[in-house]
């Protein structure tokens, strides 16, 4: 693998680093045809955010030829080499990020002013594709603006705010800092800001709705936006369905995909407000009970991930989560169930289980698909 | 006692009288060796040298020439004492180290010999503070023993590049290894962290490269922790020279111009890492 980036677009290879660096721990590396994906998760599985950098971003961009090559680092070691902005825009003419097989190192080279040359030889560990699975075209509502609009908007917020709560209706938006059911309401500081759809690049939507997601995590996006002057688009439906927030020019594309909270818990939010709020949503349906939460997002472990893929609905509970039959336990999986949450953590995970491609395109995996439940044991006999 | 009554008859008394119209040319170029409590001062008909040492393998000192100040008198060939350093700079930031321009602390600084402390006198927009630090014994130096004659190789180099190199450091790394060579890599500092191992490599015809004289390739490594406090000094300099021995010993030498233009020098010696054995 060899990626060459000159320039100004060392700022931005930089910025997606230091972007990412809000929503996860590690680093997710992965170059394909169409590109360099660099992709983190949070811990409890509820935010995802992904950057693909075209071959058209970089000067050179030539993929591993052997194998598909896949790793992932702590971020902080891609941070030490390109944390400080300023003096990357000063003084780094190219970068170089290249794989050593041999020695098992990504290297990162950055070619400075006067000749002077930085290289970072830094360990990684191989791993599964982190590929959320989501379809953001088929979102009923969409709404895109200038990252200043957004920026301006979520400064009203503290930084301390969890939640947001975005509602739409007709030709307006309200963004709303979320207070928990058990939070004194009289005490809560509430703030609430109210857009017309006259300020919206693009403004579309299907249904009545309100969502309610991470702020924190769409800080993350905005940090990166708000440099590149890109506007951000916000895909979303309705409650407990991820909301997509994207960035996206010739060169690249970012998405962030962030769980909302789910329809039962928001409605008694509602409930409990005592402020005007637009007409809450769809009837409740069958999707209300506990155990029959649809999830819209489903994470891959193989790695013939796609688009394309049925979106694969599991039950999910606001306080465990049941697993989907799997052949084969990853360790992500491992990680979700010895996960300590709090009782009252009402979000709906994005599910990081291994859920099976049904296209023919298996590789030479060993794993069966999942019409076969048990093998006869007469099957055995006749193998003989 | 008003500043009056001290100035002419007090002169009689001190062995050490010197005198600055900008406290800054002496508390700037101080900072940049104050790593530890105390200092040693050894003055001469030269000027001051002012001396900081840790765990006798580091020794940072400061040299302010007699000319930088406005006056200088010292009745015996050699002064020497120790005080301490933070307290000092304490008092010669007294009003506050504000940096307006034209607004200036003035110093005289007088001392009267053994067992006498070192009184301070300090002035700004008319109001005067006094201060006295005691002294004591001064500690025995240690000799690096490091002359011209012996340096294997020494590279002048501006320090902006530096300056950023040093700044980016990994400080999980324990050790900064240094490579010098008359080929490639020419002149190389590496770090050894969690993450993994960074070079940075400055070639030697880089128009930041101000002088090269490379004779042999040495490899030395340096504990960080004795390093680091060195970057006060590249911060207020505008050169530094590099230079090793035959035995591994680092020099840094930093050129500093002070507020008034004046040049000032600082050194760094260090010894290296032992585990690791110099390359022949």
């Amino acid at each position: 693998m060899d990626c060459v980036t000159t320039g100004g677009n060392v700022k931005v290879l930089a910025k997606a680093i230091h972007s990412l660096s809000r929503i996860g721990e590690e680093l997710y590396l992965e170059p394909v045809e169409d590109g360099l994906t660099l992709r983190a998760v949070n811990s409890s599985r509820s935010a995802f955010a992904c950057f693909l950098l075209s071959p058209l971003f970089f000067q050179r961009y030539q993929t591993p030829s052997d194998q598909m090559f896949r790793c992932k680092m702590p971020i902080r070691s891609m941070l030490t080499v390109f944390r400080s902005l300023s003096s990357l825009e000063r003084s780094v003419e190219k970068c170089r990020i290249e794989l050593n097989s041999k020695r098992s190192r990504l290297t990162v080279t950055l070619h400075c002013r006067h000749g002077l040359l930085k290289t970072h030889n830094l360990s990684f560990q191989d791993c599964e594709s982190l590929q959320a699975v989501f379809d953001k075209d088929s979102y009923a509502n969409i709404l895109r603006a200038q990252p200043r609009l957004w920026v301006d908007t979520v400064l009203h917020f503290p930084p301390s705010l969890e939640e947001v709560n975005v509602s739409v209706n007709g030709e307006r938006v309200w963004l709303r800092n979320h207070v928990e059911d058990d939070a004194d309401t009289s005490r809560a500081m509430m703030t609430e800001l109210c857009l017309s759809s006259e300020e919206f690049d693009h403004f579309a939507l299907s249904s009545q709705t309100s969502i309610t997601f991470c702020l924190k995590e769409f800080r993350g996006l905005l940090v990166f936006a708000e440099s590149s002057g890109l506007p951000v688009s916000m895909h979303f439906d309705e409650p407990g369905s991820p909301v997509v927030l994207s960035v996206s020019d010739t060169v690249l594309e970012a998405n962030f995909v962030l769980a909302t909270l789910s329809e039962d818990s928001h409605q008694r939010n509602h409930n409990n407000n005592k402020a005007e709020r637009p007409q809450a949503l769809p009837e409740p349906d069958d999707f209300m009970s506990d155990d029959m939460d649809s999830y819209l997002i489903a994470m891959e472990t193989s790695d013939l991930a796609g688009p394309s893929h049925e979106p694969v609905t599991a039950s999910c509970s606001t306080n465990h989560r049941a697993r989907l039959p799997s052949e084969g336990d990853d360790d992500e999986e491992e990680d979700e169930e010895s996960l300590d949450r709090p009782p009252n953590k009402k979000f709906c995970s994005l599910f990081f289980g291994s859920v099976l491609p049904v296209s023919s395109q298996l590789t030479n995996q060993t794993v069966q698909s999942q019409e076969v439940l048990a093998s006869d044991s007469e099957d055995e006999r006749q193998e003989e | 006692m008003p500043l009056s009554t001290q100035s002419q008859s007090g002169n009689d008394e001190y062995i050490l009288v010197a005198s600055l119209d900008n406290a800054r040319n002496l508390s700037n170029i101080l900072k940049a060796i104050s790593f530890k409590d105390h200092a040693i001062f050894n003055v001469t008909q030269n000027g001051l040298k002012v001396t900081i040492e840790d765990s006798k393998c580091l020794q940072a000192n400061a040299f302010i020439q007699a000319d930088i100040f406005q006056e200088f008198t010292l009745k015996e060939d050699v002064v020497g004492f120790q005080v301490n350093l933070t307290v000092l700079l304490d008092c010669l930031t007294i009003f506050g180290g504000s940096t307006v321009p034209g607004v200036n602390t003035a110093l005289r600084m007088c001392y009267n010999g053994y067992g006498y402390p070192l009184t301070l006198f300090l002035e700004e927009g008319g109001v005067v503070t006094v201060c006295k630090i005691n002294t004591q014994e001064p500690e025995e130096l240690i000799d690096f023993d490091f002359c011209s004659t012996n340096v294997t190789n020494k590279v002048i180099l501006q320090s902006d590049s530096l300056k950023e190199a040093f700044s980016e450091l990994d400080m999980t790394s324990e050790v900064l290894q240094l490579t010098m060579s008359p080929s490639h890599p020419y002149f190389r500092l590496s770090t050894f962290g969690n993450s993994g191992n960074a070079h940075y490599d400055y070639p030697k015809d880089s128009d930041m490269m101000e002088l090269f004289q490379c004779t042999k390739t040495q490899t030395n490594r340096y504990k960080m922790s004795l390093l680091k406090p060195s970057t006060k000094a590249l911060a207020l300099s505008c050169k530094v020279s590099v230079r090793t021995d035959g035995r591994g010993f680092l020099s840094l030498q930093y050129l500093v111009r002070n507020d008034d233009g004046q040049i000032c020098f600082v050194e760094y010696y260090c010894c290296p890492d032992e585990e690791v054995e110099s390359n022949e």
